[in-house]
């Protein structure tokens, strides 16, 4: 599996993306320049990591969402290659109207750094593959924007499509509100493109791929897209 | 010229800051304040004359950029 993890101004987190896919796909990820209008030759998966792009001015990833590399991952999402975009890359994502919907300040206004449950909501996509449906995941989250939304239609064909793969729930894999940290809309924490192809997710699945990080939670959604390449080849 | 762009949030679009902003106004002792809502305002000078063609530009820019039209509303005044 070929990565390349884009890199703006101000994302702090695309050396902890890189770590995670060196790690598990055993392949050194490319760094691609925000600036720069074309993704490497061979790229299998393009990852938006989580960070403060241009410190979250105007709206959080609406500036990133223009750069010019954005073009190149627009097109390459359009020819079904996969995009995994974590965090600050998720609020990128929609702005580029890669994903539907808009993540807004947190319902209570703090900034939220901690581990949280997320519900997996499907195993047939190439991101959730390394997972079972219904299985609970712990991994850390790390946003002050991270309340999904988007209009009473939307959420209806996000929720009608199966294209609600992550929630945040209790540790027993409950909904609940008081597990839904930021207030998100049907407890969303991630989405899938109507093709399947674009995974956008608030919380961070490569903080939690190694014993000495506590946790490896997060290591079935790498090891899942490795798989899905190793089985395409 | 001289020109405003206000982006304010959509009707039904909850919002956070603005409600703790109303809270805060509230606890200082201003009773009559039913509800806040937060927004932007940007001030932009424009090069050029052309009254009509920088209202096109302008509102290019908040579709594009200034404004994320799926929560926000924008208006466009051109003030001197």
């Amino acid at each position: 599996m070929n990565s390349a993890v884009l890199v703006f101004p101000g994302i702090n987190r695309e050396r902890d993306m890189a770590r995670a896919l060196r790690l598990i796909s055993g392949r050194e990820p490319a760094m691609v320049w925000h600036a720069d209008t074309a993704l490497p030759a061979g790229t299998d998966l393009v990852v938006i990591p989580g960070g403060f792009s241009y410190g979250d001015y105007l709206r959080c990833g609406a500036i990133a969402a223009r750069a010019p590399i954005m073009e190149a991952v627009r097109a390459f999402a359009h020819e079904g290659g996969l995009v995994l975009a974590v965090c600050n890359g998720f609020q990128i994502a929609c702005e580029a109207g890669l994903l539907p919907g808009v993540l807004m300040r947190n319902a209570q206004l703090r900034f939220i750094c901690r581990d949280v449950y997320l519900r997996v909501e499907r195993s047939d996509t190439p991101f959730t593959r390394g997972y079972n449906a219904g299985q609970v995941i712990r991994v850390p989250v790390a946003h002050g924007e991270g309340n999904y939304i988007a209009d009473g239609e939307t959420v209806a064909r996000l929720e009608g499509e199966g294209r609600v793969v992550f929630r945040y729930a209790s540790p027993d894999g409950m909904i609940d509100p008081d597990w839904n940290h930021n207030g998100a809309m049907n407890a969303i924490a991630g989405i899938i493109n109507a093709r399947g192809n674009v995974l956008g997710m608030m919380p961070h699945p490569e903080n939690h791929v190694e014993a000495v990080m506590g946790r490896t939670d997060g290591r079935g959604l790498f090891a899942g897209l490795v798989d899905h390449f190793a089985q395409a080849a | 010229m001289k020109a405003r762009v206000t982006v304010t949030l959509k009707s039904g679009i909850l919002d956070p800051q603005g409600k703790a902003i109303e809270g805060a106004l509230r606890s200082l002792g201003m009773n009559g304040i039913a509800s806040v809502r937060q927004g932007k305002v940007f001030e932009i000078e424009i090069e050029g004359t052309d009254r009509a063609g920088v209202e096109t530009l302008l509102k290019t820019a908040a579709e594009r950029l200034l404004a994320n039209t799926v929560i926000e509303n924008y208006r466009v005044e051109i003030v001197g």
